[in-house]
């Protein structure tokens, strides 16, 4: 087993054991960066010099006896959390010479539990993208076949992982943003509850659907990292003041009595042949392990898209009215006047998705559409909260597949934003009731990574991940990598 | 005026990552409402509204990508929402944390206009307004 | 252009600058005069990935005032984004409050030239941040932006169009920016952009029901140009109408120099402000015990103060209300009473009076005064116990002011106590009845007039000293012969 397709355990024991030290870990992932990193275009920024200064300091604490279990564990940040010092571009024009000077809560989390920052990853432009083809440093590449999208926004830390240039990629999660990646990719990509992961230094997409979490190789990886970034935070209002309980413990739980919802809406004849088989295949394994299937059904989830296309727009059509070219970011050259000024930086900052974007968000926050888009939005919202909340009396998690196919061919989806938009039908619903919710992956279909999502009541992280790690158990689907990266 | 589904079908049906059934289904759901198309009229005022400069070539573009939007958005129309309440937060009951009246940030101000395009005397310059 | 034709429709809305130590939704200061952009932190800056969070002062402010104003507080108000570009909001957004303001319906009573009492409906009352300041000169072809004032707590109080005359607007404006101040919210400073407010004004011919078109003036920074601007406003409007024109929704901004509103350049088009519920913040709950804790921190209140005085002192209603203008000038008349408990009608003059007349004088306000209320009360005790009279007590004032002496001590150094030994006064009087044998004949065949010759003359003789209820007594027993 090379460095690279160790767990963090491993590492950490490693680590310990003397075996290798945090810089050469760290050395050793930089130089995978470095061999692949170009050609997926994975990485916007890679910081060598902050990570073996990082790494160095993280010997010096493990000298000690001291640390802990990710202290000298490298790590990407998508490129949309600041970090202090460090050039912070959200994937667009608009930010490019934008340096960072704060570290995000999450940056900040890390960093103090000793995790070494290799670089910042690529993504779609404002996180708004289904297959991180809208950034302004052009698209990543899938390592299962480079051809393909690795999925998106975060999709430079999906190609990270999965390529293994770093075991961890923090990542962001309006839509599905972290989930789809993970799926299209072969990774366990989690999305935390609304509130448990501190949104402050992360550049805001969607206010209420933003989450930040991670994607790593197994559910076990993933525990330790949401160990390290989830948290009350006092800067951010809608972060949530409950403890973190010790994820890992966790994993261990025997799953009997378990009762698994299988949603309906989910597993009509919209749903790719192979990619339902590859699915049941999964729940198969489940019902092996004790755990009992229940049909439940979200008569609203079939409106989550179309609600969320009314919320997120109008919500980014304000959080990215700052950019305007006056205090930081990009500024056109020789404004004629002030109008000028706002409309050339945005409209040259700007790529044509977030300006879509931004327009459809201000059409449907305007006089006289507010009711029939917005308000009405919000209250599909709460159908579709409710129905969730309905389903978790009768069912723990709730099980399906993350996407409708597998990864698709760059360019395949790019002349009409409808057709990337419904990659996300099976995603949304959780970002919109603010569930916890994680993809792992199952079987292959037609040989590409193919996810499995569970999504479960708010806070009840503990058990998505000790669910999915019970799959992991069993199963090594989580466990291939690319034969070009092995 | 041209229905924006035929298109839409066109691009489903031979996007070969969708099956027959995904193009029956979601054709379905256009068929539902009113066409929503934007006029060039309409993305020129919105883009003002939004201060963002869109050519003249760009205009008939996003008039078409926003009408297939607000098609696709349209469908909200045929939910049941008498009497539900609208949902801004996804976590509910929760309220306003309240933080002490206390000064605890300083001057920084030359490390922030570090990022600056452009100041004097410690101002942010914009082309001059007058009011 | 009569009155009878024409109605002025009038509604105020106030911004008040709450006086929290840091801003509204970021730990910046809040202090005036600082050098630019010294106080503006990535929050208020509007920096990628920054986010919100509540002032508890805002809020127990915000509920002081609504208990003050006898409104309703909203158990659950949210705070809305109102969304425009502009340099000095760098978020392109203002956090404002829309639908559901924090301060719900409440009042205000003021009172009217004829003395009669009109109460004012006050709409709502929010919160929200200030923007920060633009500077346009000295740049060259640039403005420059300073964002210290941005993120400062703001309190919005929307009247109803209720007020029907520029001095009705201007009485209300008083009275509120008498009430922040007492309740120490607000430090009202109008120079300094701390309490601003902007009027609405429609004309509407009498007997309409409906309202006219109104315009508004922005940000007029002092109570007389408020009422000399809606003066010319009003005036624009009904010559405007009268020759055939009609009033257009617009902003106006008031030049002092000219005397005259103008339209507003870049404020022209209306703004689609586009609001909805602000993600970042959550609905602000404000509790009953939160409200009960409020509550008791509240003073007694301008017009509660007032109709005690007026009671418990015997005051006029006027004199009350000027007494009550400010918390400081009333607990320094208190004082003043304290000291001499039998006079409060002599004291109110004097606070009213002398001291009002120099402390305007000198630019200076109650809590500078150069004589103290104990001070005051030495002077008074002396005109109390006829050891000086009113007017010579007036002399005695002006030197204490100038000096800084107590009373006593200018009495005593000038000369000045009051001559009320008869025997004093007869001879005085004998003396002038000796001097002036014309008047005398005169007087007694008649002319009555004359007897204020004689007082004049006497009190003339003894320096002005001569008691003049004595005098008077002496004086018609002597001339009667």
């Amino acid at each position: 087993m090379s460095i690279h397709t160790k767990t963090l355990p491993q590492l950490a024991a490693g680590l310990r054991a003397g075996e290798f030290s945090a810089v050469e870990l760290a050395r050793h992932f930089l130089g995978r960066i470095e061999a692949h990193g170009p050609a997926l275009n994975a990485l916007i920024s890679v910081t060598a010099d902050t990570a073996l200064a990082q790494a160095a300091e993280a010997d010096r604490l493990l000298a000690q006896g001291k640390g802990g279990p990710l202290t000298g564990i490298p790590l990407v940040h998508k490129d949309i959390f600041c970090t202090q010092g460090v050039r912070t571009t959200c994937g667009s024009r608009m930010l490019d010479n934008f340096v960072a000077p704060y570290d995000a809560t999450v940056v900040a989390k890390l960093k103090a539990a000793g995790m070494v920052m290799l670089g910042k990853a690529n993504m779609d432009e404002f996180a708004m993208g289904s297959s991180n083809e809208t950034s302004f440093h052009g698209p990543v590449k899938n390592p299962w076949n480079t051809a393909l999208v690795p999925g998106g926004s975060s999709g430079g830390s999906a190609a990270t992982v999965a390529a293994r240039l770093a075991p961890v990629a923090t990542a962001t999660d309006t839509g599905g943003s972290i989930r789809q990646p993970a799926a299209l990719c072969g990774l366990t990509g989690l999305k935390p509850t609304y509130g448990r992961v501190s949104r402050y230094g992360m550049i805001a997409f969607a206010s209420s659907l933003d989450q930040g979490g991670m994607m790593t190789a197994s559910a076990e990886d993933a525990a330790l990292v949401l160990a390290g970034m989830a948290g009350f935070d006092t800067r951010d209002s809608t972060s949530v003041d409950r403890p973190v309980p010790d994820y890992a413990a966790a994993l261990d739980r025997p799953l009997k009595g378990l009762k698994i919802g299988l949603l309906k809406e989910f597993f009509d004849k919209g749903l790719d042949p192979d990619m339902e088989r590859s699915v049941r295949e999964a729940l198969a394994v489940y019902q092996k392990l004790g755990a009992t299937l229940t049909e439940v059904s979200l008569p609203s989830i079939g409106l989550s898209v179309p609600a969320y296309y009314v919320v997120a727009p109008a919500e980014c059509s304000s959080n990215l009215a700052r950019f305007d070219g006056v205090r930081f970011g990009y500024r056109c050259q020789d404004p004629k006047d002030l109008i000028d000024l706002y409309k050339r930086s945005r409209g040259e900052g700007f790529g044509a998705e977030v300006k879509r974007r931004i327009m459809t968000g201000t059409y449907v926050l305007s006089a006289g559409y507010y009711d029939a888009y917005y308000l009405k939005a919000q209250q599909v919202r709460r159908l579709i909260a409710n129905d969730f909340e309905r389903a978790f009396g009768e069912v723990d998690v709730i099980m399906g597949p993350t996407t409708p196919a597998p990864a698709f061919g760059l360019g395949d989806k790019t002349s009409d934003p409808i057709t990337m938009y419904l990659n996300d039908i099976y995603t949304i619903g959780a970002n919109l009731a603010g569930l916890p919710a994680l993809s792992i992956p199952c079987a292959p279909v037609r040989q590409l990574p193919a996810g499995l999502q569970i999504i479960g009541r708010h806070f009840d992280e503990e058990r998505l991940l000790n669910v999915a790690h019970a799959y992991q158990r069993e199963t090594d689907w989580h466990t291939k990598v690319p034969a070009a990266y092995e | 005026m041209e229905l924006t589904l035929p298109k839409v079908a066109r691009t489903l049906a031979t996007d070969a990552t969708y099956s027959k059934a995904t193009v029956y289904h979601f054709t379905l759901f256009f068929l539902q409402f009113a066409e929503c198309v934007m006029k060039p009229e309409q993305i020129a005022s919105i883009a003002h509204l939004a201060r963002l400069s869109i050519s003249e070539t760009e205009v008939p573009v996003y008039a078409e990508s926003l009408s297939r939007i607000l098609s696709l958005v349209g469908e909200l129309e045929r939910a049941g929402t008498a009497g539900v309440a609208p949902m801004a937060h996804p976590l509910p009951g929760l309220t306003q944390r309240l933080r002490a009246d206390e000064v605890t940030e300083t001057d920084q101000h030359e490390r922030y206009q570090a990022n600056a395009p452009e100041t004097a005397a410690s101002l942010y310059l914009v082309p001059k307004v007058i009011e | 252009m009569s009155n009878e034709t024409w109605e002025t429709v009038i509604g105020l809305e106030i911004h008040a600058q709450l006086a929290t130590k840091s801003k509204i939704f970021s730990a910046s200061a809040t202090e005036y005069g600082a050098p630019p952009n010294a106080q503006a932190s990535l929050v208020d800056l509007g920096y990628p990935g920054v986010l919100p969070v509540l002032n508890r002062a805002a809020v127990s402010m915000a509920v002081k005032f609504g208990l003050a104003i006898g409104a309703g507080i909203t158990p659950l108000s949210v705070f809305a984004r109102k969304n425009y570009f502009y340099p000095d909001l760098p978020k392109g957004y203002q956090i404002s409050q829309y639908e559901l303001p924090i301060v719900a319906k409440g009042h205000m009573d003021i009172v009217l030239d004829d003395g009669s009492v009109k109460r004012v409906g006050i709409t709502r009352a929010h919160l929200e941040e200030d923007a920060g300041k633009s500077l346009h000169e000295g740049l060259g072809a640039h403005s420059g932006i300073d964002l210290n004032r941005a993120g400062t707590p703001l309190i919005e109080i929307v009247s109803e169009p209720d007020l029907r005359s520029a001095k009705e607007a201007v009485a209300y404006l008083k009275k509120i920016h008498t009430l922040v101040r007492y309740l120490e919210i607000c430090d009202g400073n109008m120079q300094e952009g701390s309490f601003r407010c902007d009027a609405n004004v429609s004309v509407r011919r009498r007997g309409e029901a409906k309202f006219g078109t109104r315009a508004e003036i922005k940000n007029v920074n002092s109570f007389r140009f408020v009422e000399k601007a809606i003066n010319y406003e009003v005036a624009r409007q009904i010559d405007l109408i009268e020759s055939g024109g009609k009033v257009v929704q617009e902003t106006r901004l008031y030049d002092p120099n000219k005397d005259e509103t103008r339209s507003m350049r870049s404020k022209e088009e209306a703004n689609d402000y586009r609001y909805f519920p602000d993600p970042d913040l959550l609905p602000v709950e404000v509790t009953p015990e939160f409200i009960a804790s409020v509550r008791a921190t509240l003073p007694e209140l301008p017009d509660e103060k007032a109709a005690r005085f007026v009671s418990q002192f015997g005051l006029s209603a006027y004199d009350a209300g000027v007494l009550t203008s400010s918390r400081e000038l009333g607990a320094y008349y208190e004082a003043v009473v304290q000291g001499l408990p039998s006079e409060p009608k002599l004291a109110a003059n004097w606070v009213n009076g002398e001291l009002a007349a120099a402390l305007n004088r000198d630019g200076l306000e109650i809590g500078a005064s150069r004589i103290g209320a104990d001070v005051l009360v030495g002077l008074l005790k002396r005109i109390a116990d006829g050891t000086i009279s009113g007017k010579i007590a007036k002399e005695v004032f002006e030197a204490m002011w100038d000096s800084g002496a107590a009373a006593d001590a200018v009495i005593e150094e000038k000369g000045l106590k009051q001559i009320s030994d008869p025997a004093a006064i007869e001879k005085a009087i004998d003396e002038v009845m000796a001097k002036s044998p014309g008047q005398l004949a005169d007087y007694r065949s008649g002319k009555d007039k004359l007897f204020g010759y004689f007082v004049g003359q006497v009190m003339k003789a003894t320096g002005g000293k001569a008691n003049p209820a004595q005098l008077n007594e002496l004086l018609k027993k002597k001339l009667a012969g």
